[in-house]
């Protein structure tokens, strides 16, 4: 619970170091840095895994790897890539920075958001535990029916997809709950609606989404989990059922999933370039409502991944024209970007140099999509790797290179050292090089027919050069990442002399007028807010830098206390939905009794 | 008063200028949550229409079939009988009304019908699951499984959940009792039952979709 200055002394049972304080930790500044480090773990997980994949297809007719394990490969680059890599590591910046760029001690509930982080970590190694059985996840990240039924799966691969999904869909929405009462309720004064920084007003809009589409994902994985489990027929069409309507309800849910995926990103960058331009973002009002307006028309676009079931033309053409219109608020922010830089003075840091190079991998990825929204363009496309090339230009030329950005601009906040900028430019042009050498020639090598989710290819198709080219790629892209993490070890060698001020990059947002890394309340006072680019007016006001905020005594600041009831609860839930996989009705019920438990603890501990 | 609840006070009179909106935080978070649900409880009603009258073999909601009943093929009746859930209808739609009544008596401070009143919404909920258990049994004995056809699998699903939420619910309002007896309820913790009516006031107001289309819809 958050909360003003009380007069008396914080109640503070549990340690301050050591790993007991990080397991029962409600501090959303260390729930986002555990956030961030099994996020980037799961990260370098599936890029190892498309690594593996690349050398596969290096070469025609190779048989390094077998096609089952082929097939679980690309299920779990996908998967991971997706709801363990970019969600999480945007979840690392919602919980870190939203409190202190909205002027709060912490989220509006520190315990749930600990239960989120536990759920997240617990559902990703259920997920990859498959692993050690060989019965990875093999259907595709988007699990078609009737691929997955009972009888074309009989393994476990697939319920470990399911289970695995279910698990972590509790963890976003928990999260989402929390983020989107934080923004709403726990904002500082002053702090209107239009007052807040773009990257809160994004992250309010991710909310929204997921808040809307995870549960018609959760639905549409109880009848998948019916089917296989009990011998339902929704998907079945031998029992009536529908195939079809698996990617309904998918897609229903997936298509703003892309938006999850993309808006805090979009947030992130609108953050850096203002700052790095010293210019106020162009186009305010505008960037907020076209994020909306993406948000907004999200749902109304799923069936353009489902041209090729044959929809008929009126379905065809409300979905085509919908999804052209996407084009145009996102366009809306494109240009917005563009006339943020425009005429700034401009300062050459690595996070800058990520934005900026999000912005124009960003386009390429938006164009191939609008191409997509043409149904008989679609037919071409589909299922080929042209798909790939799109959404590996909005997702890593997208959501990673702003995430990347957003790493090198608020690691000197997290840590309270600066990251060796050299080693950063070389990470970027690395990255830059690394990802259009990898999945620039995949739109040419889709539409001369190449498919995707396909283990090899025979020579003589004029695959072999284009392969081979994106094989050397993918490495050069692995070895960036190499290099991110070889500065983050070498700057963290050289932290003392590399100590951050409170506000390195001159700011605008209240996260840097406190010391670097912020203390346990954030805030020693809370803000009070009477502008947008709160900071700039401060400064402006006072002709010059803020004076360096003191580290002062936390004594009379009432935070919230430790607690490791979320962890029982997390793993009560996790146990719960297990039972359904194996092990039957006497492990729901423990479960259930696990989780009822630790519910009910948690009710009843004095919160702080 | 234990030192956690003198502790608890604190932080409830600290805990309202912190909200910007002037709402309070648990509420919105509960009102959000039920956002959520909004789009939980369309996908399973969307899918029962969807599959409507797809059921390739009996017992079907609201005529005679064909269907399979102690291994052999047979002339089943209809599964509905509407009398029984329309009065369970009427009793979950009441309980509604006797939380509104139990939350007046606890912001009032008014003990005797702010336990009385909750009772009341704990027995009906009760009655609500007792309701649905007899019919899952008995339409299953009439023939209808899980899988036994598309109407089972949706119908099962759909009021299964609904079920499982009013379960949670009575779980939810029973400890609120609890609370109350012990006198740990005062008017200015009435928001703790606020929460739990809110969630109620929802679940009632799902089985108000769920009961015409499923029940009464032909």
């Amino acid at each position: 619970m958050t909360a003003g200055t009380l007069d008396h002394a914080p109640a503070h049972p549990g340690p301050a170091t050591g790993i007991w304080s990080w397991m029962t930790t409600v501090d959303h500044k260390r729930i986002g840095v555990l956030y961030g480090a099994t996020a980037f773990f799961f990260f370098m997980l599936g890029g190892f895994e498309a690594l593996l994949m690349r050398w596969q297809l290096g070469a025609p007719e190779r048989s390094f790897l077998s096609p089952e394990l082929y097939n679980q490969l690309f299920t779990m680059h996908g998967t991971t890539m997706i709801f363990l890599g970019v969600m999480p590591l945007s979840a690392m910046f919602f919980n870190y920075m939203i409190p202190l760029q909205i002027g709060a001690r912490d989220v509006a509930f520190p315990r749930l958001n600990a239960f989120s982080y536990w759920v997240f970590l617990l559902g990703g190694l259920f997920m990859n535990f498959s692993f050690v059985l060989n019965a990875a996840p093999n259907a595709g990240w988007f699990g078609y029916a009737n691929l997955t039924s009972k009888q074309f799966s009989p393994g476990l691969n697939v319920d470990f997809w399911v289970i695995g999904l279910q698990i972590l869909g509790v963890a976003s929405l928990a999260a989402a709950v929390n983020f989107f009462v934080t923004i709403i309720n726990l904002r500082a004064q002053g702090m209107r609606l239009m007052r807040m920084p773009m990257f809160c007003w994004m992250s309010l809009i991710t909310q929204m989404l997921l808040l809307l589409a995870f549960p018609v994902i959760t639905v549409a994985l109880v009848f998948l989990m019916a089917d296989r489990a009990f011998g339902t027929s929704f998907y079945s069409p031998g029992g009536g059922g529908d195939p079809i309507l698996w990617q309904h309800l998918f897609w229903i849910f997936g298509h703003p999933e892309v938006y999850i995926l993309i808006l805090p990103a979009f947030g992130i960058v609108s953050e850096i370039l203002p700052v790095f331009s010293r210019k106020p973002l162009f186009g305010y009002a505008a960037m907020v409502f076209s994020g909306a307006f993406i948000a907004f028309l999200g749902f109304g676009v799923w069936s353009h991944h489902m041209f090729s079931t044959g929809m008929g033309p009126i379905a065809d053409s409300v979905f085509s024209l919908t999804t052209m219109l996407i084009a145009v608020p996102t366009g809306v922010k494109i240009f917005n970007w563009l006339g943020t830089v425009w005429g700034g003075s401009i300062r050459s840091t690595t996070a800058m140099h990520f934005a900026l190079g999000f912005v124009a991998m960003f386009v390429i990825g938006g164009l191939s999509g609008v191409m997509h929204s043409s149904p008989p363009a679609d037919l071409q496309q589909t299922d080929t790797y042209f798909v790939v090339a799109h959404f590996h230009y909005v997702l890593f030329g997208g959501a990673i290179l702003a995430l990347l950005g957003g790493a090198y601009y608020w690691f000197p906040k997290m840590f309270g050292y600066l990251l060796d900028e050299r080693i950063g430019k070389w990470h970027f042009w690395l990255t830059m090089l690394g990802m259009n050498l990898t999945f620039f020639p995949m739109h040419f090598l889709g539409l001369v027919g190449m498919p995707r989710r396909v283990y090899t290819y025979p020579a003589g198709l004029g695959f072999e050069a284009m392969n081979l080219v994106q094989t050397l790629g993918s490495f050069l892209l692995g070895s960036a990442f190499l290099v991110f993490i070889a500065n983050i070890w070498k700057s963290w060698r050289e932290r003392e002399r590399r100590k951050a001020p409170a506000d390195p990059w001159d700011g605008a947002t209240l996260e840097w007028s406190i010391p670097s890394p912020p203390q346990e309340f954030n805030f020693p006072e809370l803000p009070t807010v009477e502008h947008r680019d709160e900071l700039w007016h401060r400064k402006r006001a006072l002709g010059g830098p803020l004076p360096e905020p003191a580290r002062v005594s936390g004594a009379g600041i009432h935070m919230p206390n430790p607690s490791y009831w979320p962890l029982v609860t997390a793993l009560g839930a996790m146990v719960t939905l297990i039972g359904f996989m194996a092990g039957g009705v006497a492990v729901n019920l423990t479960g259930a009794a696990i989780l009822f438990f630790g519910a009910f603890r948690w009710a009843f501990e004095p919160a702080g | 008063m234990s030192a956690a609840d003198a502790h608890a006070e604190t932080i409830y009179h600290d805990e309202l200028p912190s909200a910007y909106t002037g709402l309070d935080t648990r509420k919105l978070a509960i009102w959000t949550f039920i956002g959520s649900e909004c789009l939980f409880f369309a996908s399973l009603i969307s899918t029962y229409l969807v599959y409507k009258g797809k059921s390739l073999v009996g017992p079907l909601p609201h005529q005679e079939s064909q269907c399979m009943l102690h291994g052999q093929l047979q002339q089943c009746g209809a599964i509905f009988e509407i009398p029984l859930v329309t009065f369970g209808t009427a009793v979950l739609l009441f309980s509604s009304f006797f939380v509104v009544l139990a939350l007046n008596g606890a912001q009032t401070g008014n003990r005797k019908r702010l336990i009385g009143w909750l009772g009341a919404t704990v027995l009906a909920g009760l009655f609500f699951i007792g309701m649905q258990v007899y019919e899952f049994y008995h339409f299953y004995h009439k023939g209808l499984g899980y899988t036994t056809n598309l109407f089972g699998s949706t119908f099962y699903t759909l009021t299964g959940f609904h079920g499982s939420h009013v379960t949670l619910g009575v779980i939810w309002l029973a400890t609120v009792l609890v609370l109350a007896i012990r006198g740990k309820l005062p008017p200015r913790k009435a928001v703790n039952l606020e929460l739990a009516a809110l969630y109620w006031h929802f679940v009632d107001v799902v089985w108000i979709v769920i009961f015409p289309t499923v029940y009464l819809m032909r």
